[in-house]
């Protein structure tokens, strides 16, 4: 692999752009692996990237029935924060955050990570209450937040309506080294890294099916043929479901449509994100100086990757009494993606009942800030078989022992 | 938009005059219920691409439940029926077999009345199902594939 570099960057320039190579091999698949990963979404691929990285297993193909990063990784509103409430939760988020931090460098790749700032308003005492608590249990996790007070509100974000008739702005939880990142680049960074340890990466792909003996996993079926593994690892987010039928056991998962949407680009006008989840919305500019909108999930299954459109009409009445400025800015784009919620809105990096088997799904509305975590912790349980300090408490059998994650309650809303 | 017809007050209500309330035809697991039962019962979810009970509410309307069958891939809805019945009565089996001929429940859904002539035909895949679903983690020794006979078509 040819590093990318600004020396690089002035040598193409002299040879017409010649000599820049494709990121990642596309192979046909071998007939058998040591580790096959379903889904090429963010999560997939950091799996792939740790167990070659942390545990020297790269005899390893990533299998993806459309193309990487064209699930949820591609679809969401790129907010990255680790202000959880619960400690297994801070933990995992936390360290994916960390991560972060240094992911362009390890990977050679730009994704654009953007510690702008992330705060979430508080915008009845109930919130406020909630918050400080959040703040309370953050410094007790070592994750450095705070609760700041209207004033501040403001004098971080001017365009934000702090004195609303019905939500006026009571403070905000605040996490300064949140932000965003560029989700393609995550994506295609990891698959960059991953082909260059010799990993395959197969996209246009289905898994149909999923072959076991005597309790194990031996290989699953895909629309390119048989393909033989030692151990498999489920990471495909709203398709968990489809994927648990196919192995033969079930999941407490169900899948929803999540939107979001960006407006036309203006001149820069605000450069924290702010989600506000009592009113339901929240909103960021990115580079190209678009606003990126969150909207709402539907209230009933769905795999139709749209989304109902009266949510559209929420969210933004949600986000022009917020920021009465954008009452004039025209949408681009809305799409939806699927996203994988569990009872306690708490992600599963699990053994499964079929042996070498094993999931990383339910991060439902939340999971693009948790993918370098989430794949450093998945890596451990599937190079190990057992699951490390991080993947523990996210087990499957929470739910039989009344285990619960609980973080429904710390965020109406988890982005 | 989704739109479904009450079958108490006979109104087509779009779906925000409606209130979603998850998968139908659960069978509470009862006091001697060992843990596992109860998990499946409280949170293991069928969850398909294609075919889903669910129960839904005439919230701004007359009020009253009532259950739906509906297909998640493409929001088709195969009709809908009274809430006071622990299984979707036949012409629901009838409307979702004739627009989907090659449905089979998925764990945990109801299965249609009479399987007669087509479970036979397709007898591989039921077995093979019928076992999984069994608690014990032990999968069949060199399971079938399952064929891909829902999830066709997929959106991107
Ligand atoms: C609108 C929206 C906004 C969001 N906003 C945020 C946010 O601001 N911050 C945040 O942290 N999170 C956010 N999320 C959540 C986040 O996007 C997801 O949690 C995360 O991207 C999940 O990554 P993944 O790799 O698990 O899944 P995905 O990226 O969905 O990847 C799964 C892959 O599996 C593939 N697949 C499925 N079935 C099969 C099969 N049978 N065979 C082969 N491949 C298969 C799919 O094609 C897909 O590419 C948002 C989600 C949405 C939809
Ligand atoms: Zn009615």
């Amino acid at each position: 692999m040819r590093r990318y570099s600004a020396f690089a960057i002035a040598r193409e320039a002299l040879r017409f752009h010649k000599g820049w190579e494709r990121a990642w091999r596309s192979p046909e698949p071998k007939p058998r692996y040591d580790v096959v990963i379903v889904g090429a979404g963010g999560h997939g691929l950091a799996t792939a990237y740790y167990l070659g990285k942390n545990h020297g297993i790269t005899n390893v193909a990533v299998i993806e029935k459309g193309w990487l990063g064209g699930g949820n990784t591609g679809r969401n509103t790129t907010i990255i924060r680790s202000n959880y409430l619960q400690d297994p939760s801070a933990a995992i988020y936390e360290k994916a955050r960390s991560l972060y931090e240094t992911m362009s460098q390890d990977l050679n790749y730009n994704v654009m990570f953007s510690p702008r700032g992330v705060m979430m308003l508080a915008q009845t005492e109930h919130e406020k209450r909630g918050y400080l608590r959040t703040a309370h249990a953050n410094a007790l996790q070592g994750v450095a937040t705070e609760f700041i007070g209207p004033e501040r509100v403001k004098e971080l974000c001017p365009i934000i309506e702090t004195s609303g008739p019905r939500y006026p702005v009571l403070g905000a939880l605040w996490q300064p080294r949140g932000g965003t990142a560029r989700h393609d680049a995550v994506a295609w960074g990891y698959a960059r890294a991953c082909s260059d340890m010799g990993m395959d990466i197969i996209q246009q792909c289905a898994v149909t099916g999923v072959r076991s003996q005597d309790g194990k996993v031996v290989g699953v079926d895909t629309t390119k043929g048989p393909i033989d593994c030692g151990k498999l690892a489920l990471v495909v987010a709203g398709h968990s479901s489809a994927l648990a039928d196919m192995a033969g056991f079930r999941l407490p998962i169900e899948s929803v449509s999540l939107q979001a949407m960006v407006s036309e680009p203006i001149k820069p006008c605000m450069d924290v994100v702010v989600m506000a989840n009592t009113v339901h919305g929240y909103m960021s500019q990115s580079d190209k100086g678009e606003m990126v909108i969150g909207g709402g999930t539907d209230g009933f299954n769905n795999y139709t990757q749209r989304g109902s459109f009266h949510h559209i009409e929420e969210t933004v009445r949600a986000l022009v009494e917020t920021f009465p400025m954008i009452s004039r800015l025209k949408m681009l784009r809305q799409w939806g993606g699927i996203v994988d919620m569990t009872g306690d809105r708490s992600p599963l990096l699990s053994k499964t009942p079929l042996g070498n088997c094993f999931v990383n799904c339910g991060w439902g509305t939340g999971g693009f800030k948790a993918i370098p975590g989430s794949g450093w912790a998945m890596a451990e349980l599937v190079a190990r078989g057992e699951p490390g300090a991080l993947a523990a408490p996210f087990s499957i059998d929470r739910f039989r022992e009344g285990r619960f994650i609980d973080e429904s309650v710390a965020a109406g809303v988890a982005h | 938009m989704l739109i479904l017809t009450c079958p108490y007050c006979g109104v087509a209500a779009d779906e925000t005059e409606l209130a979603p309330g998850g998968e139908a035809h659960l069978r509470r697991a009862g006091p001697a219920a060992g843990e596992a039962e109860f998990e499946a019962y409280m949170f293991h979810r069928a969850n398909p691409r294609g075919v889903h009970f669910e129960r839904w509410r005439h919230a701004f309307g007359c009020g009253k439940w009532f259950h739906a069958a509906r297909c998640t891939m493409t929001l088709e809805v195969f009709g809908t029926y009274s809430a006071q019945c622990t299984a979707p009565p036949a012409a629901i089996f009838k409307a979702i077999l004739a627009s989907r001929p090659d449905w089979t429940p998925t764990p945990g859904q109801p299965e249609p009345p009479k399987p007669a002539a087509r479970a036979r035909k397709s007898a591989a895949k039921p077995v093979a199902k019928g076992k999984a679903k069994a608690k014990t983690p032990t999968a069949p020794a060199a399971k079938p594939a399952k064929a891909d006979a829902k999830g066709k078509g997929d959106a991107t």
